[in-house]
Order: C-alpha cells, then structure tokens, then sequence
C-alpha cells in the first residue's frame, strides 16, 4: 500500500465527499456540453487556442521580456523568480517593504504551488483568502480539492457549520443566499483593511504589460484596489502575446471549466495607480516564476505548459470522480495534475499518480488546449519504469509476460493451460475467488473459459 | 463476383483464452462480408501491457514481433478497439526513431482496422436475415472511441440486425474502469468506476449488454453478475455474426 491508495481508500469511502464531487462535477460537465455544443466550430478554436500557447511556450523568452518592458513602462515592478522560494521570499521583502500586517489573497493555484500561504504565516503576516471556497479552506484549515472550485469537496452543510463558527454574525437560515452574505460581511471588512492585495494571473500580455484575472465574485477587485500594493504572483507560461490572444483563451477558459460564456468579472491590471486617478494600489509588482517550467519545455513537457487551468479535464476523469482531489496529494489534481505533481514535487514519491489512470483519453478530448494528456502520463510511466520506481511484482509480472509472448510455443502452449487451469477453480460459469487475482475477484466475477481450448488451437484443428 | 480481400485475423490474448466464440464470429462475419480470413500461427500479444506499463523496450520488441507476423497481408482485422489501437495508433510512435522498423509499422498500421470498423467501412457490409428480438445498450469502449473513432460503425451494423432495439444508455462514453493492468493495480479505484457503470447498464433495462473490447466486456459483466444482475453480456461481432443465439459471456458450460 502507498499512500496514495491510502488516500483513496480513505475517499471512495466517504460518502459526503462522493456527494460533493457528483454535485459540481456533473453540472460542470452538462453545462460545458452546452457551451461548446452552441460554439461555432469549437474544434478549430481549439486548435487555435493551443496554437497561441505553443507558440508563446516555443518564444518564452522574447515574450518575457517584452512584458517585463511593457509592464516597467506602466509603472509596474516586475521581479523574477527561479524557485517557489526565492517566489516567496521576493513577495514576503515586498511586503514588509509595504509595513503589512495584513494581505488579502485573491484565489490562485500558484500561489498554492509555491507554498505562499505557508511563507506568510511563517512571516507573522496575517492573510486573508477572498475567494468564497479559498475562505472555506481556510477556515477549515484544508487545502484546495480542485483547481477552479477549491472547496468542492465540502457539502453545503458542512460550509454553513464552518460559517457558523467563524463569522462573527453568521447567517440564520440554511439558504445559500443567506450563507454567502455572511460571507460577505466577514470578507468586505478584511479586503478593506489589507494592506497588500496578492493575486495571481490567468493571462499576462506582453504587449500591454496587463495581469488578467478572472473571478465570479468581484473579490479580486474588491481585494487588489484598495490596498496600498498589489502583487502578481504568475508562471512564466502565462504570457500571450497580445489582448486579443488573451480574449480567445478566456472564451475557451470559461467555457471549458464552468461552461459560461465569460466569467462575471474579468480584470486587466495594468500597472499603479496613475495621476489623477481616484482608485488603485500605489505600487505594483509583477514576480515572474519559473519553478520547474523551464525544465518541463526541455524534458518533454512542454505541451502540458499549455494549460489554462480549466479543471475540465478533472471533471471528466472517471478516477477524479471517485477519489477527489486531495487523493492525489500535490497542488494540483486530476489528469493535469498527475502529469504536473511528479515534475514539481518529484516522480519517487508520486509515481502512482500517472498509474492510477485507466488511458481513456476523455481529459484530452475534452481539453480546450488538446494536451496529450494520456501520452505524456504515459512518459511519466516509462520514466518510473526506466528508474526501477515500479514495484517488484509489476516488474516481474511484465518481464515474465514480455519472455513468454515472444515465443510463439510457449505462449500458445501457456494459453492453453492457463484456460484448462482457470476452468478447474471456477464454479458454473463464473469464477468468484482466484489466488493471486483478488485485485479482480474481489469487487467482481471471473467468467471462466469454454471447454474445447484456445482460439488458436481450435482454428488450427478446424481448418487442417 | 467482386475480388475477395484476404484478412488476417489477429484475434489477441483475451479472445483466444477467455472467448474463443468471439474469434470464430469475427470469422464468420468477415467471410460473409467476402474475405478470405487466415489466422497467422505465430501471433501472440501486440505488447500493451509492457506499452501501458512504461515498458517501451518490451513494447518495442513485441511491436516488432508482431509487426513481423503481419505485414504480409493485406488487411489485419482486430476485434479489440484497444489491441488494434496499439497497432494502429501507437507501433508508429514507439518506433518512430527506429529507421529500419518505422516504415514497417506505418505500413501494418495503415492496414490494420478493427473487426466492425472493417466491416463496416471497408467491407460496406450489413448482416442479412439476422434476427434478435431484444433490447441492447452499447457501451464504448474508450481505446475504439477515441483512438479509433469508432462510434457510428457498430451501430449502424446493428441497426441492420432485425428486430434489436438499441436502447439509450447513460455515460455509454464514459470509461468502465477496466484499463488493463489499472483494474489490478487499483482495485478499489475500478471497482468504484465498474460499479457505477453496471448500475448505469442495469438503469437501461437492456436485455444485453454489447461492446467491443472484451477487457471491458469482462469487467462490466463480472460486475453485473456480481451484482445480481440479469443483463447477458456479448461482444458485438458475435451479435451481427448471427452467434448471440449462443451463451452470453459467463454461460459457458
């Protein structure tokens, strides 16, 4: 057992959480179908889509700089980061630069991938997450199950328990409309305090300068306007070169995670506030960072720099559906995940995570980037078996079938005894318990084979 | 008459031990569409599971094997979305810095079709005087579906067989949970998937159960049985072959 299947084990038996991922996941997916269904020629906007990005992915460093100029031009710093540390050292400096003794934080994946949350308590600065389902999280003390509905994982019951004791005037009712208000009263007061609003970016566009962010709840503004500094926390791979590009994404984005048309607010920040205007951080900073995604254009992955974070490909995969997200036990779940988690955090101690995939292909049907998603945990496989990371049965299991089918004989000579022996411990049709095959019999019957022999042997008899 | 193409049924590990059945309606079904089928001795397993495994030296030298036994023929018919997938979709790119083998993969690649694709496309064939009273429900399988695009070709076999009735089942695209080595090496993940899919197939009140992969026919009818279930299970060939009339998958005596 790893602690993977642990983990699993512990969620396919948890049937809140069964409830909680049926509840999002299959509205995400009917309302998707809707939305592209209704898209003229979704195919091709596809292909166009993934066009921006392996061009962007192919240039990185021209498009880099050309933000780093744009962005410096309206007034923006733009910092660069090679690591989740050095990412979290440079926002720690600026705040305390700022004096800040609170930042609000506007939803970002990033932010959890480089541990920022950690380094800011371990900083002593207080934070505040104004993301609905990150402010669930965070009083639960949790961390993101999916990477566009963090708290998907929570049922609205256990939501209205967590409001219940940490709102100072929660709601009264069960109604939803009653929780998010709570909600709102609680956030409204922290957003306005902050001294520094963080955020990540969904797009950055090198020719303007501008951070995009996308959000249902207008917490980003409310979270990134009124302080005093705002800060972008954002990959290298979220360049595009132009507003326009930035448009196409965001249609393909939206529609793929939540199958709405656009987001209910979509913001392009692009830079401190200016003179003479009456809103706006007084500083802007930009970190840049890298963790690992330079190494993943080199080693092979640079096709999984396409993603746009739709979640789409999680809420399609039949594993994702019975386990949810912290199963997988990286930042980031579900196919993407498993082909990103090994790269982040290492493929010793995550090689389950490309295994634990029945290559149905659905993630990258449904991808609005086309990442080959089954080829590339197919890499990921052949990397841990080229390691000796795969257990010893699997490896002896494989070598052995490997040796018997390269001989013609002997694999006719072992199918046929392996059907005689399979008949012997079967019962009526069926086989209902098999030593070394409980993996199988387990959860369910073996039909057993006919008398007569195997195919091979039976054609070979008839058409003598 | 028309000139007879000849076929080379490569017939894979499951049918040839677990339902031989399968094998000889693929047969029956190609030579009543007009082929010459002959069934190449040597055949063995086209390496998909050192191929899904990470084992791409295993995989490599299965592909070259198998690609050896087969590239003399004209066509080569599969009744398995998922083997013929490999040969088809995956030989070429396992050996794509492999000079002397590439051009040969890509040749036996481009020759090689699933039973009902085949059938179906190449052969323009639809069974005649086949009659089976009874309501049915197609899963698809995923390697056929989306490696293959295999989706209309069964159906429209189907609908030529009399008096079958296709019924609508929920999520007849979503996986089963079968994944070869996956049902073994993550039992309780599958199950969990394999159950939802039987519930599914039962919700569609079909008398029988068709797909075809006959690693997912497996999984979802040792499901069903499992379960209770009344639902007969059958690869499809067997059922445009005429051969439904037959045990279903777990009958055999």
């Amino acid at each position: 057992m790893s602690s993977f299947t642990d983990r699993a084990d512990g969620a396919l038996a948890d049937r809140q959480l069964k409830i909680a991922i049926e509840r999002t996941t299959g509205t995400a997916q009917a309302k998707r179908a809707v939305a592209v269904a209704a898209f003229p020629d979704f195919e091709a906007a596809r292909a166009r889509a993934a066009a921006i990005k392996d061009h962007v992915v192919a240039n990185l460093g021209a498009y880099l700089e050309q933000f780093e100029a744009s962005a410096t031009a309206a007034g923006t710093q733009v910092h660069w980061a090679r690591t989740a540390d050095e990412a979290c050292a440079i926002v720690i400096d600026i705040c305390r630069a700022a004096e800040a003794r609170s930042v609000a934080r506007s939803k970002s994946m990033l932010g959890e991938e480089i541990g920022l949350p950690h380094a800011l308590a371990e900083a002593g600065i207080g934070r505040v997450e104004t993301d609905l389902a990150e402010h669930i999280i965070q009083l639960a003390d949790e961390r993101p199950s999916h990477i566009v509905w963090p708290a998907l994982h929570k049922t609205r019951e256990q939501v209205s328990e967590l409001f219940r004791r940490h709102h100072r005037t929660p709601h009264e009712g069960e109604e939803i409309a009653a929780m998010a208000e709570s909600a709102r009263r609680h956030l409204r007061e922290a957003m306005l305090a902050a001294d520094v609003g963080i955020s990540g970016a969904n797009f950055l566009i090198a020719d303007t300068g501008a951070a995009v962010t996308v959000t249902n709840e207008g917490n980003a503004e409310l979270s990134l306007v009124p302080p005093r500094v705002h800060i972008v926390t954002a990959g290298i791979e979220k360049i595009v070169p132009s507003t326009g590009h930035a448009i196409h994404l965001l249609r393909m984005l939206a529609r793929s995670a939540t199958g709405a048309a656009l987001t209910q607010y979509t913001s392009f920040f692009a830079g401190p506030r200016r003179a003479g205007e009456i809103d706006g951080p007084q500083e802007m900073h930009v970190v840049l960072i890298d963790n690992g995604r330079t190494r993943m254009r080199e080693e092979g992955l640079a096709e999984m720099l396409r993603c746009i974070r739709c979640g789409a490909c999680m809420n399609h995969c039949v594993v994702f559906r019975q386990i949810g997200g912290h199963a997988y036990g990286g930042t980031y779940p579900g196919p993407m995940g498993a082909v990103l988690t090994p790269a982040l955090d290492g493929l010793t101690a995550n090689r389950d995570l490309p295994n634990a995939c029945t290559m149905n292909g659905k993630c990258q049907e449904v991808c609005p980037v086309d990442i080959p998603l089954p080829t590339l945990l197919r890499g990921w496989r052949e990397k841990s078996w080229r390691e000796g990371l795969e257990p010893t049965a699997t490896r002896s299991g494989i070598n052995a079938w490997n040796r018997m089918i390269a001989s013609p004989r002997l694999y006719r000579l072992m199918s046929a005894m392996g059907a005689r022996a399979l008949r012997t411990v079967s019962r009526g049709g069926w086989i209902s318990r098999l030593p070394l095959a409980g993996g199988w019999t387990r959860h369910r019957d073996l039909p057993r084979p006919p008398a007569g022999g195997t195919f091979l042997d039976q054609w070979a008899k008839r058409r003598r | 008459m028309t000139e007879r193409r000849t076929v080379a049924l490569f017939v894979t590990c499951l049918v040839n031990v677990m339902r031989p059945r399968i094998g000889f309606a693929a047969a029956a079904a190609l030579e009543a569409a007009g082929c010459d089928v002959v069934v190449p001795r040597d055949q063995t397993c086209c390496g998909q599971p050192a191929l899904n495994s990470g084992d791409r030296e295993g995989a490599k030298a299965a592909a070259r094997r198998t690609i050896a036994v087969l590239e003399g023929y004209e066509h080569v018919v599969v009744p398995s979305g998922s083997c013929a997938g490999t040969i088809r979709a995956h030989y070429p790119e396992i050996l794509a810095d492999d000079p002397a083998w590439l051009p040969r993969a890509q040749a036996v690649a481009a020759r090689t079709w699933e039973v009902l694709a085949f059938l179906d496309e190449v052969c323009g064939w639809r069974p005649q005087g086949t009659r089976l009273a009874v309501t049915a429900a197609y899963h698809d399988s995923c390697s056929g579906l989306r490696e293959l695009g295999i989706k209309r070709q069964p159906r429209r076999l189907l609908a030529a067989v009399d008096e079958l009735r296709l019924v609508p089942l929920e999520g007849d695209e979503t996986c089963c949970g079968f994944g070869g080595t996956f049902c073994v090496k993550y039992p309780a993940i599958s199950n969990a998937i394999v159950e939802e899919k039987a519930a599914a197939i039962e919700a569609s009140g079909a008398d029988l159960l068709l797909s075809g992969d006959l690693g997912c026919l497996m999984n979802m009818a040792g499901k069903l049985h499992r379960r209770g279930a009344s639902t007969r299970v059958f690869h499809t060939v067997e059922v445009v072959a005429g051969m439904a009339d037959g045990p279903a998958i777990g009958e055999d005596a």
